[in-house]
């Protein structure tokens, strides 16, 4: 079981900071995303996407804003728990929470801030007829062992990045490797795509192009997939199908956890400290409505300070606490690190 | 409806038709309209946020109206984007402007 004082559910820019100001108030954090690295939207759909309204930066690289954060809360040891979604929670009789994810992670907090933007990433599936029936059974949206793929037939729909590298790849591992795309050009890094034209010369990739997996053949395991190309249809046989169309943000279980959802948001008092209809529970950043909300980087920072004040007078209730600036107070890692202003110095003039 | 507002139709994901009125000296484009009038749950429509970086707000034109022409990210984001036809566009891409009086689109399915 891991313990803390604040669990952040997601590890976009707004749960990043509140490890933050936490972290000044003393309070440790632990983070879960279902992604597999820190960053939320900010690192898997725009880390090179110039961004022109955080304070004080007249433009930082979406990319270059997490890595910026995550050094900032690095003297504050933040525990993280990734690749993993927060899947339930359950409420002790001492109002604190054990917050479950999908893999069987327990985490035991008396404060959850969820901090999920719109949702946990998960793999977009094409609208392919039977596709469902085939998931784990020939289908998979995510390679998490390629040694699975050894010696196997294997077909990548997709035109990005993860399908040109994973096609790449997996010609070392599959005994074939066919790549599906709807269009002749591909929008991966320049390297991967002429890799692939390289690989497609030296016949180790078929590249079946404009053209698109439209069926799912099989019966209790995929035994091939459909292709339409132009006019013609039809059937490649193969042991995998892999449709890489990258990720998309869904509220997933969050929605069910008895919180008031509001288009599709958790709904918040801000005019106080953005907890929701649960207490002990907060809404931070993207996930939250209420009135005049904006979803913008720069308000979930706003929220997640005042939040962290709130969550400490929760934790504390007879403690006397006056909120200090960093210019006096300085920061004290759990590190043993400490930043503070130098002294002036003081020298006579004979 | 004001003089600078364009007319446009807007069948949304339930095959409900509204007309609303866009102002074109907004900086706004399309996606932004559709999410003004609330045509669309929130979180279902411009996800990334307008950069042609998820297919959410991919919509038919069903009317001859020139458009802004398809860009690289566009195209490459409708090659990755399902339920695509030929009169496919991500409206995020589409800024409101004078020549799209009496545009007529059809929301995409939600993925």
């Amino acid at each position: 079981m891991i313990k803390t004082d604040i669990l952040i559910i997601g590890a976009g820019p707004t749960g990043l900071f509140t490890v933050f100001e936490a972290g000044l108030l003393k309070l440790k954090c632990h983070l879960i995303d279902a992604l597999p690295q820190p960053g939320g939207q900010c690192s898997e759909i725009y880390p090179k996407k110039p961004i022109y309204d955080i304070p004080a930066f007249p433009e930082i690289l979406a990319g270059d804003l997490v890595d910026n954060l995550m050094k900032q809360i690095q003297p504050f040891q933040p525990g993280f728990t990734l690749g993993e979604r927060a899947q339930s929670i359950q409420t002790q009789d001492d109002g604190s929470f054990i917050v479950t994810t999908n893999k069987g992670t327990k985490h035991h907090a008396p404060i959850v801030a969820i901090a999920g933007g719109l949702g946990s990433f998960e793999p977009r599936k094409p609208p392919i007829p039977n596709i469902a029936d085939f998931e784990d059974k020939g289908v998979e949206y995510i390679i998490r062992d390629p040694e699975l793929y050894r010696d196997k037939d294997v077909v990548i729909a997709g035109g990005g990045d993860s399908a040109l590298d994973w096609s790449i790849f997996l010609t070392d591992v599959a005994s074939s490797v066919t790549l599906v795309h709807r269009r002749n050009e591909f929008r991966g890094a320049l390297d991967s795509v002429e890799k692939v034209q390289e690989l497609k010369n030296q016949s180790k990739i078929q590249l079946i192009t404009p053209g698109e997996v439209v069926g799912i053949v099989g019966e209790k395991q995929l035994t091939g997939v459909t292709i339409k190309q132009a006019d013609d249809v039809f059937e490649k046989p193969c042991d995998h199908f892999i449709p890489l169309f990258g990720l998309a943000p869904k509220l997933g279980p969050i929605a069910d956890w008895g919180l008031e959802i509001e288009k599709n948001a958790i709904k918040v008092d801000n005019t106080l400290d953005y907890q929701t209809n649960i207490p002990g529970i907060y809404a931070i950043g993207d996930v939250n409505t209420y009135p005049g909300k904006l979803k913008l980087i720069l308000c979930g920072f706003h929220e997640a300070t005042l939040m962290c004040q709130s969550a400490y007078k929760r934790i504390f209730p007879d403690k006397r606490h006056v909120m200090k600036y960093t210019t006096v107070g300085g920061v004290e890692g759990f590190d043993g690190s400490k930043k503070q202003a130098p002294k002036a110095v003081v020298k006579a003039i004979n | 409806m004001e003089d600078k507002d364009v007319l446009i139709h807007i069948t949304d994901r339930d095959g409900v038709s509204h007309q609303v009125n866009a102002p074109t000296d907004m900086n706004m484009n399309l996606m932004e309209v559709i999410r003004l009038y609330e045509l669309a749950p929130e979180g279902t429509l411009g996800v990334c946020g307008g950069m042609a970086m998820c297919a959410s707000c991919q919509c038919y034109i069903d009317s001859d109206h020139q458009l802004a022409q398809i860009s690289d990210d566009e195209s490459a984001m409708l090659g990755e984007a399902f339920h695509v036809l030929d009169s496919s566009r991500l409206s995020c891409q589409i800024p409101i402007d004078g020549s799209l009086s009496g545009l007529k689109l059809t929301m995409a399915p939600q993925e």
